[in-house]
């Protein structure tokens, strides 16, 4: 948590440029995501392929309601989270109820039929084309600049891995990795085991539908394909590079996810492939993820 | 009145009639023990009484509460706890959270405070904490306090399982084959465990192959053949009782 902090205070005087700010944000702005979804799969064992879904239902929800509607940008924000939480809800109960392949089946399809709605609702979302998104501004003050972006994107993360790490040592915590360690046990051990997935599912979700409402407002314009199979993987990828179930793994594989295409950025369509390439390799090589891997390391060294 | 009382109990799978007709009642305090050669439903027994299976026929009633088929979680409120004969150990946690998972009940298991790191809850958690590693000392796995389950061999896990079941400071404690896979010194560490447990206050229904641990300590002996009663009494009454001694002990 210092180390993150210290990161975030000093990256600054490294940063030559605003095309690296941007790539920061960016990185901050997939972290926050990313930790809400280790709480789903690496904590509590749930897969989900869909969770790009509820980042673009976000994000749409903030471009609609201020673009369309002139709502402030914070009460449009809260009310996607609102509104994704209830439906996060609601698909919750019979989805969780399976398991491994069924419910990557399952949340894989709707992720697909978020990304059809919003391709297909095009008086609503502008359909493939996409829509443009207000600034962000809050008591009317308009946030722009890559340095004010920083330091909100900044601040969001350590208070989002804040309240992760508090929820992971608690009894919620413990509830969520026992149902992942054994059901059975965290049941007879009196864990309401579908509460507690319905739970963390709608949290990751809520988390989901923030940080889409910030990308929308920092780039100014979203898309249906925010909400593509593609995109969920992606995150996935991030969780299981990263680390499952470590919270600090989440930034690293945000990080390291989000800097490819940049790294790559000589050549075109590469990313895909290198992109693939690391998450055989991680899987093979470190099942774990890169941060558990090297801390169990450390520890014997 | 019988702590747990079985009333005309029968679980199907399939053409498997697992558990036939079976009743008999539990009373406070007690040891009560079941036997019965592999197969004979024991298991099928405890997942039904926890509620991890549906009977398909029968009632069983806790305290005097038809309990039914209600969710595990409910009946582990109502003072049941258990442990299992195939380990069910969270590998992904430290043995002493493994063990905290039994107090689930006992804390505040809301999102909110946990997510704020309410002072209440932290005080209540670090409690927990404490009595958590009393416990693994109690069952005799003190040295492993600070280790991870998966670095635990398995007599440990078997007693880290038991330390789990009495966080949640049950009423009723099952135990499936607590000393399966033990060595002689072991099997009698296990035993003297579970006479400090009942000595507690804990009832508990045993269920052991080692006749030896059986016939010691059990108040009461309950002997299961292809899931229907063959017997019931005290120890001395099993051993003497023709139909058990042709059955289950071969006539020896
Ligand atoms: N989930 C299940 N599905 C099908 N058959 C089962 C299941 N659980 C137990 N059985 C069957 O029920 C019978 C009793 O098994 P079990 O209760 O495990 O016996 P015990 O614990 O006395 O050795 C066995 O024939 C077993 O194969
Ligand atoms: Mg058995």
């Amino acid at each position: 948590m210092l180390v993150t902090a210290a990161v975030i205070l000093a990256l600054p005087l490294f940063l030559p440029n605003p095309f690296y700010y941007d790539v920061v944000i960016r990185i901050g702005m997939n972290a926050i995501m990313v930790v809400g979804l280790n709480l789903l799969i690496g904590y509590a064992g749930q897969i989900s392929l869909g969770h790009a879904g509820f980042l673009a239902l976000g994000a749409y929800a903030s471009g609609i309601l201020t673009g369309r509607y002139g709502w402030p940008p914070i009460a449009a924000m809260a009310a996607g989270m609102a509104g994704v939480g209830i439906l996060a809800y609601v698909l919750a109960r019979p989805i969780l109820k399976l398991k491994g392949h069924y419910l990557a089946m399952a949340t894989l399809g709707m992720g697909i039929i978020i990304f059809i709605v919003l391709t297909q609702e095009s008086q609503w979302t502008g359909g493939p084309d996409g829509m443009s998104v207000p600034a962000f501004s809050l008591l009317g003050r308009e946030l722009s600049g890559e340095k004010n972006w920083y330091w909100v994107t900044g601040a969001l993360l350590m208070l989002a891995l804040w309240l992760a790490l508090n929820v992971i040592d608690s009894p919620v915590g413990r509830a969520l990795r026992a149902l992942h360690g054994s059901e059975v046990a965290a049941q007879v051990a009196g864990v309401d085991t579908s509460h507690f997935k319905v739970l963390v599912f709608v949290l990751s979700a809520v988390i989901a539908s923030a940080t889409g409402s910030l990308m929308a407002h920092y780039i100014g314009f979203i898309t249906p394909t925010v909400s593509s199979f593609f995109h969920s993987i992606e995150l996935v990828t991030m969780v299981v590079v990263g680390g499952m179930a470590s919270i600090f793994g989440s930034v690293v594989g945000a990080a390291i996810l989000t800097m490819l295409p940049q790294l790559l950025s000589g050549f075109e369509g590469f990313e895909l492939v290198a992109f693939g390439a690391i998450l055989m390799l991680t899987m093979i090589f470190m099942p774990r993820g890169l941060v558990p891997t090297l801390a169990a390391k450390l520890r014997r060294a | 009145m019988a702590l747990l009382e079985v009333r005309d109990l029968d679980m199907v799978f399939g053409g498997v009639h697992a558990v036939q007709n079976l009743s008999f009642s539990v009373r406070p305090g007690t040891i009560h023990s079941v036997i019965g050669p592999n197969g004979a439903g024991k298991t099928t027994l405890f997942n039904m009484i926890t509620g991890l299976y549906k009977p398909t026929r029968g009632a069983i009633y806790l305290g005097g509460d038809a309990v039914t088929a209600k969710p595990p979680h409910e009946l582990a409120r109502k003072g049941m706890s258990r442990t299992f004969q195939n380990l069910q150990i969270c590998f992904n946690m430290s043995a002493l959270d493994n063990v905290m998972v039994g107090s689930h009940l006992r804390l505040n298991q809301r999102l909110m405070p946990a997510m704020l790191r309410l002072p209440k809850l932290k005080k209540a958690d670090s409690a927990c904490r404490e009595q958590a590693a009393e416990l693994m000392k109690f069952v005799g796995v003190g040295q492993y306090v600070k280790a991870d389950a998966s670095q635990m061999p398995y007599g440990a896990l078997k007693r880290l399982e038991i330390a789990r079941a009495l966080a949640a400071k049950p009423k009723l404690l099952l135990l499936d084959e607590p000393a399966a896979g033990l060595n002689n010194t072991e099997t009698k560490e296990i035993d003297e465990l579970i006479q400090k447990v009942a000595h507690s206050g804990v009832t508990v229904v045993l269920v052991e192959h080692d006749m030896k641990l059986v016939m010691g300590i059990s108040d009461h002996i309950l002997v299961l053949d292809y899931g229907k009663k063959l017997a019931e009494g005290t120890a001395e009454e099993i051993r003497r009782n023709p139909d058990v001694i042709v059955a289950y002990l071969g006539g020896a």
